[in-house]
């Protein structure tokens, strides 16, 4: 690993690019997700930009529901970043589906199309905690860079339970 | 030789955060065609009547559109209460007006902010977003969150507003009033605002009525049509009068929007000024039966709820026509003819709100 190298990988840990898909939401999460950038929580501040660009991006932002229609898009615009990406997950939709988990169109949540790293619950959650997923994201990233020591593997929130379940089983 | 070019706007793009993909056809710089795609968002909302019961389907109503959410529950509620022959108390008729408006301002500021990023004026857009956090403060003292408020039930309302929080209320307004009139000489008066605005996407006052527009679309094109004038929940009582533009072009409906979000302000003002006493809720006297209908003004225009039970707990059909589907026919009418860098500010300009048009 050169030197030059070292310096562009942490310099994107530094000023992480983030693309932001909704898949299908209420838009409860897109106003959160965009409060983040405007001046109350104002993430720009910590060198994290929005961009529309995939190609540009290091962290995705997934959002809504994921039905069969838009799966081959939010499939898409994973392929075309480069890696080492990290993927988050926002919203009780996007994590399983949420209230509309019973209803044709829907499957249980992104992580059913790709792989994600971090689950951020909530209907819809605070920008704050949007904040913390996403610095969460960025501790994944590091370790898949080889950076800093892997974080704990992501559980959807009440998988414990079914865990705990199956051990005591 | 065939000079077209197809350009696709879609689903993914930074103007947007909403999936809406329309292909348009162009001719060196203008647009000829607009083909739009939809079906990104279609969750299949309306069959979820079936598997849950009519006071669970409060909570999902709400999350077909976050923007506006506690609008479409206030129209389910009054559906239903309209089938089961009971009336909202006093108290939860005026607190439905107070967070119904409260997310009109909200919606309208929102969308004010996004307009101003659509002609790249970024610095409103964050002036606006910056004001408007002011209603989330609101929203998250008074319902306990800042989107989803889920303050609405069938027969009333779930939360009450003490007299502490209604003073605390007021002052917070006030301040909300100073930034809103702060930013009225850039967004009515500003030449760079006026530049990129000004007679784009004319909409003639016959064209609005013949496609069938909604709010603020058709107010902007000087039909004096909404839906409180009807006086549902307490909007009777209240002083209410449409705001009307005459020229039917995005910087009409910009001017809508503005005046209706310092209306809207006042309308809480007097409504949490009178603000009766009374229970919150009543008691339902059973299972929904028959069939009902009931329209509200949302903030993009009239939002219509059909539901049809038969005496049991779920109900047999729900049906809800929002005003986004209305107004994308005089969309599609208004783009043609368009140069491609307009785009975004005319499709931003009917306030589309993919989510509760695909469900």
């Amino acid at each position: 690993m050169g030197f030059v190298e070292n310096i562009i990988k942490k310099s994107r840990l530094k000023s992480p690019w983030i693309v932001h898909f909704d898949c299908g939401s209420c838009n409860g999460c897109d106003i959160e997700v965009l409060a983040c950038l405007t001046p109350l929580y104002d993430v720009e501040r910590f060198g994290v930009v929005n961009t529309g660009n995939p190609k540009h991006a290091d962290v995705l932002l997934v959002t809504g529901t994921v039905n069969h229609r838009n799966q081959h898009v939010l499939r898409q615009i994973y392929d075309q970043m480069p890696g080492p990406k990290a993927v988050v997950s926002i919203g009780a939709c996007n994590l399983s589906g949420g209230v509309f988990k019973d209803s044709y169109n829907i499957l249980n949540g992104a992580h059913t199309v790709i792989p994600v790293d971090v689950f951020v619950p909530g209907c819809p959650p605070k920008p704050e905690a949007i904040i913390d997923g996403v610095v969460t994201a960025l501790n994944v990233l590091g370790a898949k860079m080889g950076l800093v020591p892997a974080p704990a593997p992501a559980r959807m929130p009440g998988d414990e339970d079914v865990l705990q379940g199956a051990e005591s089983a | 030789m065939n000079r077209t070019t197809v350009i696709p706007f879609g689903p993914q793009h930074p103007v947007l955060p909403e999936p809406l993909h329309i292909k348009f056809v162009v001719e060196d710089e203008t647009v000829v065609q607009a083909v739009p795609q939809l079906g990104f968002v279609h969750r299949g909302l309306e069959s979820l009547v079936r598997t849950k019961d009519f006071k669970q389907m409060v909570f999902v109503v709400e999350r077909i559109c976050g923007i506006c959410s506690c609008i479409h529950a206030n129209c389910y509620c009054n559906a239903i209460e309209d089938m089961l022959g009971v009336t909202a108390p006093p108290r939860a008729q005026f607190l439905r007006v107070i967070w119904s408006e409260l997310h009109r301002v909200h919606s309208h500021l929102l969308w004010l902010g996004l307009f101003a990023d659509a002609f790249g004026f970024e610095s409103v857009f964050h002036q606006f977003w910056r004001i408007r956090e002011h209603v989330m403060d609101i929203c998250e003292a008074t319902a306990g969150n800042r989107v989803i408020l889920s303050v609405n039930v069938v027969g009333g309302v779930r939360r009450d507003l003490t007299p502490d929080q209604i003073r605390w209320m007021l002052e917070q307004l006030n301040e909300l009033e100073k930034g809103v009139l702060d930013m009225s000489k850039t967004m009515l008066q500003d030449y760079t605002v006026q530049e990129r605005t000004r007679g784009i996407g004319v909409l003639s006052k016959n064209d609005a009525r013949l496609l069938g527009a909604a709010g603020p679309t058709l107010r902007g094109s000087g039909w004096a049509c909404d839906e409180r004038m009807r006086g549902y929940a307490a909007y009777k009582e209240l002083n209410f009068v449409p705001v009307v533009e005459q020229d039917g072009d995005c910087y009409a409906r910009s001017k809508v929007r503005f005046y209706e979000t310092l209306h809207s302000l006042e309308l809480i003002r007097e409504a949490l000024h009178r603000l009766p006493e009374s229970e919150l809720a009543v008691k339902l006297p059973g299972n929904p039966d028959g069939e009902s209908v009931f329209r509200v003004e949302q903030p993009r225009g009239e939002l219509f709820y059909y539901v049809r039970a038969n005496g049991g707990k779920m109900l047999e059909r729900m049906r809800v026509r929002t005003p986004t589907f209305a107004n994308i026919p005089p969309l599609l009418h208004m783009l043609p003819g368009c140069k491609l860098p307009d785009i975004p500010v005319i499709v931003l300009s009917i306030d589309p709100c993919i989510s509760c048009t695909e469900r």
